[in-house]
């Protein structure tokens, strides 16, 4: 089989776009999941039994159920329930549905990350900053989360690039990312093959270069 | 809105042969299962042996389990998946590509490629797991059984191996249960397991809620007794004295 | 006594008649239109010639012309002469789901309308009408639907095609292999690429297939069609407003003649992707549909 890569060079342009869209549902399903998945460990260490447990709840639930089922969950079902509620036709295209399934599905694997890097920190230092005066939310924000993030960074940032590899799920949509893009010229011009070698060769340029800086950072934030 | 609720669906003719729509479900699980074990054998085979690889003296071995890893770690699953069932046929031997595409059905050519594409996915993970178990071994371990005559084979056989598996039980179970996850990927090459089973009968029957929710709680039951057996099989194998051990 | 009645009867009067002016208050997806000053139209990414991407990614194609005339209607109806117009992706699998739940406003591409769908969502007035047959290699020996007895057959997923393979594999017995393949394009894929010996499918959208294949000349289209169907823009069930927009638009241009310069731009002239003209002159039926247009299914 004789493989002609010619093609791809005139699709550069518009698989620059799918990269685009698939950057951009990253980086904002990155920032959710760290928020929710903080917001998660919180609670799941908190010492209201009820928000611990339900905190609990949350994590096994999805982290027992497969991402292409909460994407087509959020895509197809959730935006029909919305309206029901709702009585309004909400308008929820298909990238916020799927930026919210990532948030969501991404949050329970977070906090597990959060939750083993504030309990990393040393029982001692909460009680001194209980001692100085300091509330619980002064605490945690203060004295807390400052060193669990900077110790769990490298892990937060290893499952970043599981999830940016996750993200061409979104195939299963239709959303037009970075493989569904090549899937797609490969299609029109006939080379599915060339396409589909040249976006895992992308995907591995990208992760395996993300994951080398990783471990630099590691070693210089080893404690 | 015009949703018609009916959670008996599950119970009714699905117009095909006469088949009710329990019936998709549970042979979609079956096929999910039938994946998952099989790409697990392969992927726990594989892995520990380039997890011992990583371990061993000299520069040849580690290396390329090394890049082995890299390379499965670092590129899509869905991207490795399209690869082995559109791409790699091609390149096969004519005899072979003609046995791959029409000699087996087109059930089995689809759970050949994921079946591969999870278990070498899946490997590379086992891999680093086991690199972690046996580098988490104190080194007299090693040194206590070459000093006994033991030769290289011996000692991962019979006194690395056997510690290092039950300490990595814990993260293995994870990977265990991905792999039935991560399963669902082959419904999108047509393998109608759970979750393409699921895509079929909401757009048969229309009753998309129901259908989910089923799904879903198949997933999550599925999730929690294999957890369960793991859990189970953990405290069968502890060796008392060792970390845990005592409790 | 009786000025006070004129009076109030004048009133009345003036106001019916400025109704069509302060148009009655906007429902449904009209109402959505006008407030997000977007209309979301749902495309398909391979179904030639009705709705599939050119090599630039714009969605073109038979059904994706009539929807444009729907949008300029819409501009009008509204007044909104800036109306944005946005594309959302749909398979066969996820195209009503996507109707039903607010995502997609109208779909114009190769849906069937049936009764059985039409519990679900509401169509427009019919846009054309095939019948369902197979695509086979010249040289597959396979002429009609018993021909296929234990081979592998290839559909899209969620169409009625595979509805009806499946049902006659299990009427019949006829121990074929059905391959469900998540759009034509994969479809397609599947025969070229030797697994499967046959694609059944809407016989249009296998002449398209046709002329996007390395050499169209080793494919035909055979076998007796198992249904015929009527394709209809689908939208959102009771929503009568929107719906009489969006069949006024259709009516507007079978009754000027306008169809016919359409139909004959992607039916029988060369078409993107490799400029190859499908040949697929205008049936009797569809003369019959433009001629008298209608949103029932086919009998």
């Amino acid at each position: 089989m004789a493989l002609d890569f010619s093609q791809i060079i005139p699709a550069l342009p518009g698989l620059a776009d799918g990269m685009l869209l698939t950057l951009k549902l990253l980086v904002m399903a990155v920032g959710g999941g760290v928020v929710l998945g903080t917001l998660l460990a919180l609670a799941r260490l908190s010492d209201n039994l009820l928000l611990s447990r339900l905190a609990k709840w949350y994590v096994n639930y999805f982290r027992s159920i497969p991402l292409l089922l909460v994407i087509s969950w959020f895509y197809l079902v959730v935006p029909m329930v919305l309206s029901w509620i709702t009585g309004d036709l909400t308008p929820v295209g298909a990238f916020t549905s799927c930026l919210v399934a990532f948030v969501m599905f991404e949050a329970a694997y977070f906090s597990e990350i959060v939750r083993a890097g504030i309990q990393s920190i040393s029982r001692g230092q909460i009680n001194a900053a209980y001692a100085l005066g300091m509330t619980y939310s002064q605490a945690m924000r203060l004295v807390i989360l400052p060193q669990a993030f900077r110790k769990m960074m490298p892990l937060l940032l290893q499952q970043s690039i599981i999830l940016f590899q996750d993200t061409s799920l979104v195939y299963a949509v239709g959303l037009m990312d970075f493989l569904n893009t090549a899937r797609s010229k490969g299609d029109v011009v006939g080379l599915p093959h060339e396409f589909l070698l040249f976006a895992g060769a992308v995907y591995f340029v990208i992760s395996f270069g993300a994951s080398q800086w990783v471990k630099r950072l590691q070693k210089r934030f080893a404690v | 809105m015009n949703y018609h609720w009916d959670w008996g669906i599950f119970f009714k003719s699905t117009g095909v042969g006469s088949e009710i729509y329990l019936n998709w479900f549970v042979s979609g699980l079956g096929w999910t299962i039938a994946v998952a074990l099989a790409g697990w054998a392969i992927a726990l085979l594989l892995g520990s042996v380039l997890g011992v690889m990583r371990t061993l003296p000299g520069k040849l071995l580690p290396t390329i389990a090394t890049t082995y890893v890299e390379l499965f770690r670092n590129v899509p699953l869905l991207v490795q998946l399209f690869i082995w069932y559109f791409l790699v046929p091609d390149l096969l031997p004519t005899p072979l590509e003609m046995w791959f595409k029409q000699g087996i059905s087109p059930a089995a050519s689809a759970y050949l490629s994921v079946v591969v594409c999870l278990g070498l996915f899946t490997a590379a993970r086992v891999c680093e797991q086991v690199r972690t178990g046996i580098q988490a071994l104190p080194r007299g371990q090693n040194n206590a059984a070459l000093a006994m005559g033991f030769s290289t084979a011996q000692t991962y056989r019979f006194v690395l191996l056997p510690q290092a598996f039950r300490i990595i039980i814990p993260p293995l179970t994870s990977e265990f249960l991905n792999i039935f996850k991560n399963s669902s990927v082959a419904s999108l090459i047509g393998l109608m397991e759970l979750l393409a089973q699921t895509k079929q009968t909401a757009e048969f029957s229309a009753n998309i809620f129901e259908a989910f929710t089923l799904a879903t709680l198949i997933y999550f039951v599925l999730n929690m007794s294999l957890m369960g057996f793991m859990a189970w099989v953990e405290k069968r194998v502890r060796i008392p004295g060792m970390m845990g051990g005592s409790k | 006594m009786k000025l006070c009645t004129r009076l109030i009867s004048a009133a009345t009067l003036a106001a019916l008649a400025s109704t069509p002016v302060f148009a009655a208050e906007l429902t449904g997806t009209l109402k959505k239109i006008k407030e997000s000053g977007v209309i979301v139209l749902g495309n398909r990414d391979a179904s030639i010639p009705f709705s599939y991407y050119d090599n630039n990614q714009k969605p073109i194609g038979y059904s994706v012309d009539l929807a444009n005339k729907v949008v300029e209607e819409v501009k009008k109806e509204l007044k909104m002469p800036n109306l944005q117009v946005k594309y959302n992706l749909v398979t066969s699998q996820t195209r009503i789901p996507l109707v039903q739940n607010g995502t997609v406003d109208l779909e114009c591409g190769s849906t069937t309308n049936n009764v059985e769908r039409q519990k679900q969502v509401a169509f427009s007035v019919g846009i054309f009408e095939i019948g369902t047959r197979l695509l086979t290699a010249k040289t597959s020996g396979v002429k009609d639907f018993a021909d296929l007895k234990g081979k592998n057959v290839v559909t899209t997923a969620g169409t009625t095609s595979e509805r009806l393979l499946k049902a006659m594999n299990a009427d019949k017995q006829l121990g074929m292999s059905i391959i469900s393949a998540k759009d034509h394009g994969e479809s397609f894929l599947m025969l070229e690429s030797g697994r499967a010996v046959a694609f059944m499918m809407d016989d249009a959208l296998l002449y398209g297939e046709m002329a996007k294949a390395k050499s169209p000349a080793n494919w035909v289209v055979t076998g007796k069609p198992q249904s015929f169907e009527i394709y209809g823009c689908m939208l959102r069930k009771d929503d009568a407003a929107f719906k009489k927009v969006v069949d006024d638009a259709i009516k507007a241009t079978y009754k000027s003649g306008e169809v016919n310069k359409i139909y004959a731009k992607w039916f029988t002239s060369p078409v993107p992707p490799k400029g190859l003209n499908l040949n697929f002159p205008m049936s009797e039926v569809v003369k019959e549909l433009i001629a008298k247009p209608t949103d029932k299914a086919a009998e």
